[in-house]
């Protein structure tokens, strides 16, 4: 197990990367924490896997340096860094059994028989394939080989890290949701520093003690399932997290004051004056309707109720607002006053989160 | 997502070839060299006039001399072959693809009475020695007046090429999604016009691997299209004997002939090098 | 694949049961006609019962031939399909390389047959073939129309050279099929290259193998126009194969009973090797699966 350090960062399939667009990974200072679950989260296309290649050392990245503990294994082949790997399809050896499948990346190094066969029973009881030892891989369904990639994984008791690529694609929905918690479950017992590619919020908000959120080649936020919600650093993050995703509407703001679409809207929190453009972020969550007269006139288009609660579709002047209300709530129907919660408020400078002055303001 | 993992193939394909190149080349110019030593004899020869390819062992042509390909190609017995040979070897690629493609489409959408025994039975022409069947096929065609034509051979040839096909197109036709045809039936698509509009284009590469194995095995077959023949259609393989005359054998015109009926194969090669690439790959075969 | 009952896909099916009806099962028809009759010529012919199969059955010179036919089968086999592999393991995975290769190896599987025999006897000849000569010059006494083992080791080496692409080309597209990370899992396992070999690519070549050894079995055993070209047969009868000895039989004899139960056991032979082999490689497949 070990601390990961990606230093100074960055990798470009191009020969000779001139500008920044150039890079498919822009750069990138980050250490991940020995024993931590990190899920990388991101559409198609915005840099995760090329970071995932780097670590597992399929790919030598342009620039920068990678350090497992305080090793530099920036160039060192995938044999060398003592990494597993799951991936995006199951990759079982089809004509071994279950056990022997196991067995396998142990057996490659040297291991006793002895050890072995403990080890590999161990796995098995943890992924629950007991029973399956000693059938051939080829024939079982898709999540039992995935399970045997993961139990093949696992196996070593020294591997530096654990990375998984998508590997719920293939896997059925009642399926994914009861691997995911074994995943997690076996994280708690075991402790491996485990990355968690994919472009599904659940699977990574579940999953991760901490998420980092990617797009366009750059990290755009690390932080808890929480503060990817409450304190999205980035427009990608506040639209791309959530269901419906924050809400963002240009804005012009003063102190702790903000015009929006020709009203005055309390930011709870004083945010000095940003230039650029000023978006005020509000999560569907944080929109609330307001008593008659009060707060931001706006009318209701549509609502949709999806089980545990209802989303309200608003238009406020030209912006298209949402809106998340529990089942019990009485909407109004047509025109309606809603109001934003100012702890849910956040101020955007060019896409990037402003950073509030002081405490709060009343 | 794909195209960073495809980068990420190249960038180990890279490191790997960086380690295993030498090897690998070797082997592969080796084998190579091994095929094309043969070939490269035959041409040799047949740039050479007789006089020095029996007055012993010459690594070039030192009496260098187009004179075998120009006995070839101005006398209309010689080159009339390569013209027959192309036209049953056309003839037989088209039918045996066109039968086969409905075929394989029931065989690889549908169940029914007697598919598994129909399938096998079929593959079981593919393993009939031609020459079991050289002669009843010459009574046959002789029967029905059809000896000495291109159909003749053509439709010969389908006792091998046409199960052939129908297990190539059946593994790509398997290939493809049976969503892809509900579908179109839904969208209002006639079965005809499914097939050839949308269906067909779905399995190009399968349709051209299987052109180039019907090709293939019409194009280099002798005992069957020599005893369905005599002179009107008779292969360019069969012409071949002519060389031994009462003076012994022509070896630099049997050499240039020989030449000549690697060209066509050649030629079908390059223009289906892709599809062969991919094609092998795509379906069963 | 969940394919449908629909009996009315007998329709689409119907072309090729008429094309290879026409082809196949009427000619059939007429060689187990012959089989069982005998006949003093002018086309009258008289039941013989089995008569022509227990004579062929007892016939030394059928034997001999079945003989040659499994052993020549036997040892391109033998060479063809790991050499096949060896060539395919070392093709470019991709690049310029990988058409010219694609080409260079599919010329010799598109040369008429008789071609490839003219190629070979020529090739072969001490006074005017390459080959032939390069081993007068090493001091070996090789001569394929008097020796019989040179003559087999022309006509095995032909094969060799005709053929191996075959399986080099069907093996390579069973390796192109397989999946970057069945590579990337292996470095991360350890795995020496022998293991890769061993449960990686050879598993996921078994398919394409299966349908390399069955062609490559089929065609080896109904070689004809090859060893007609390169040998006749000889020196002697020493590369009597089974086509050859039949057309002999058929043509050369005109005996049309014996010729056509000789057919009909020749084509029995051929079904029954190709199932043996089908069933025992579909086996090792299933083995242990279920």
């Amino acid at each position: 197990m070990a601390k990961i350090t990606l230093s100074g960062l960055a990798h470009s399939y191009l020969p000779a990367p001139k500008s920044d667009e150039d890079f498919a990974l822009k750069e990138l200072n980050h250490v991940w924490d020995d024993g931590q679950a990190y899920a990388l989260l991101g559409s198609s296309g915005c840099g995760k896997s090329t970071l995932l290649n780097i670590i597992s050392g399929l790919l030598i990245p342009s620039q920068g340096r990678v350090l497992f503990n305080d090793r530099d294994v920036t160039e060192a082949p995938t044999a060398e860094r003592n990494i597993a790997q799951v991936f995006q399809f199951p990759v079982v050896y089809d004509t071994m059994t279950v056990r022997q499948n196991l067995a396998f990346p142990l057996q490659n190094r040297g291991a006793n028989a002895k050890y072995v066969a403990e080890r590999v029973n161990q796995i098995a009881q943890m992924i629950g394939m007991e029973a399956e030892l000693d059938r051939k891989a080829r024939g079982l369904t898709a999540d039992a080989k995935q399970k045997i990639s993961l139990g093949r994984g696992m196996v070593r008791e020294d591997v530096n890290a654990l990375l998984f690529d998508e590997p719920l694609t293939v896997i059925d929905p009642h399926m994914k949701w009861q691997l995911r918690t074994q995943l997690k479950e076996l994280h708690h017992e075991f402790g491996h520093t485990m990355i968690y590619v994919t472009h599904d919020q659940t699977e990574a908000l579940t999953f991760a003690d901490k998420v980092v959120v990617m797009s366009e080649g750059r990290v755009v936020q690390i932080g808890t399932p929480q503060d990817l919600f409450e304190r999205p650093e980035h427009t990608f993050v506040g639209y791309f997290i959530g269901s419906p995703g924050m809400n963002l509407i240009p804005a012009d703001v003063r102190g702790s004051r903000a015009i929006v679409a020709g009203s005055e809207v309390a930011l709870g929190r004083s945010y000095g004056e940003p230039d650029g453009k000023v978006e005020l972020g509000v999560r569907p969550e944080f929109v609330r309707f307001a008593p008659e007269g009060e707060g931001l006139s706006a009318r209701i288009k549509r609502v949709e109720d999806v089980g545990r609660h209802k989303i309200v579709r608003l238009e406020f002047g030209e912006h298209d607002i949402n809106a998340v209300m529990s089942e019990e709530e009485d909407l109004p129907s047509g025109s309606a006053f809603i109001r934003f919660d100012p702890v849910g408020i956040n101020i955007y400078s060019n896409d990037w989160r402003v950073q509030p002055q002081g405490g709060q303001v009343q | 997502m794909s195209a960073t993992t495809t980068d990420a193939a190249a960038t180990r394909a890279r490191a790997r070839t960086g380690r295993r190149f030498n090897t690998s080349a070797l082997v592969m110019v080796l084998y190579l060299v091994f095929l094309f030593l043969p070939i490269y004899w035959l041409i040799n020869m047949s740039l050479k006039p007789n006089s020095e390819i029996l007055g012993g062992v010459t690594f070039w042509p030192r009496n260098f001399t187009f004179d075998n390909y120009v006995t070839i190609l101005t006398d209309p017995s010689w080159y009339m072959g390569y013209v027959n040979s192309i036209i049953y070897v056309s003839l037989n690629t088209l039918i045996s693809i066109t039968v086969a493609l409905p075929a394989a489409y029931a065989f690889s959408r549908y169940h029914f009475m007697g598919d598994k025994h129909l399938f096998f039975w079929l593959l079981t022409n593919r393993m009939a020695p031609p020459a079991v069947f050289a002669l009843p096929f010459f009574q046959l065609y002789s029967s029905i007046g059809l000896f000495d034509t291109h159909i003749a051979v053509a439709l010969a040839h389908c006792l091998f090429n046409v199960p052939l096909a129908v297990w190539i197109l059946e593994g790509f036709m398997r290939g493809v999604p049976k969503e892809i045809d509900e579908t179109a039936y839904i969208d209002g698509y006639s079965f005809g016009r499914f097939f050839t509009r949308i269906f067909m284009p779905l399995i190009a590469s399968g349709i051209g691997v299987t052109a180039f194995f019907c090709f293939m095995f019409s194009w280099v077959e002798l005992l069957l299209s020599r005893t369905l023949t005599a002179t009107e259609a008779k292969p360019i393989a069969a012409t071949m004997t002519r060389t031994i005359g009462a003076s012994g054998i022509d070896w630099g015109v049997l050499a240039a002939a020989g030449v000549l009926t690697i060209v066509p194969g050649a030629l079908v090669i390059w223009f289906v090098r892709n599809y062969i690439a991919k094609g092998f790959a795509l379906g069963r075969v | 694949m969940n394919k449908t009952v629909n009996q009315k896909a007998w329709f689409l099916v119907l072309p090729v049961l008429v094309l290879v009806a026409f082809s196949a099962v009427i000619p059939l028809m007429t060689v187990v006609n012959y089989s069982v009759q005998d006949t003093f010529g002018n086309n009258v012919f008289f039941p013989a019962g089995l008569e022509w199969f227990r004579d062929t059955l007892q016939s030394d010179r059928m034997w001999a031939s079945l003989g040659r036919q499994i052993m020549f089968s036997a040892i391109i086999l033998a060479i063809e399909v790991p050499l096949g592999i060896f060539v395919a393991l070392n093709m470019p995975k991709k690049g310029a390389w990988v058409s010219v290769c694609l080409v260079l190896m599919s010329l010799p599987l598109l040369i008429p047959w008789n071609v490839v025999g003219t190629i070979w006897q020529i090739f072969g000849r001490v006074d005017i073939g390459l080959f032939g000569y390069l081993m007068a010059q090493l001091g070996i006494d090789y001569n394929y129309t008097q020796d019989a083992l040179d003559a087999w080791f022309t006509l095995v080496i032909m094969d060799v050279w005709h053929w191996t692409s075959l399986v080099a080309l069907l093996a390579y597209a069973g390796l192109q099929s397989i999946p970057d990370a069945y590579y990337q899992a292996a470095k991360i396992d350890q795995a020496s290259r022998w293991k890769v070999f061993r449960y990686i690519e050879l598993p996921k070549m078994q398919g394409v193998l299966l349908i390399a050894i069955l062609l490559r079995f089929m065609d080896s055993f109904m070689i004809y126009t090859e060893p007609f070209v390169v040998t006749g047969g000889g020196p002697g009868s020493a590369t009597n194969f089974l086509s050859i000895d039949l057309v002999k039989v058929a043509l050369g004899q005109m005996d049309l009973g014996p010729a056509a139960a000789y057919s009909i056991m020749y084509f029995l032979v051929v079904l029954l090797i190709s199932w043996v082999f089908y069933t025992v490689m579909t086996n090792i497949d299933k083995r242990g699966g279920a």
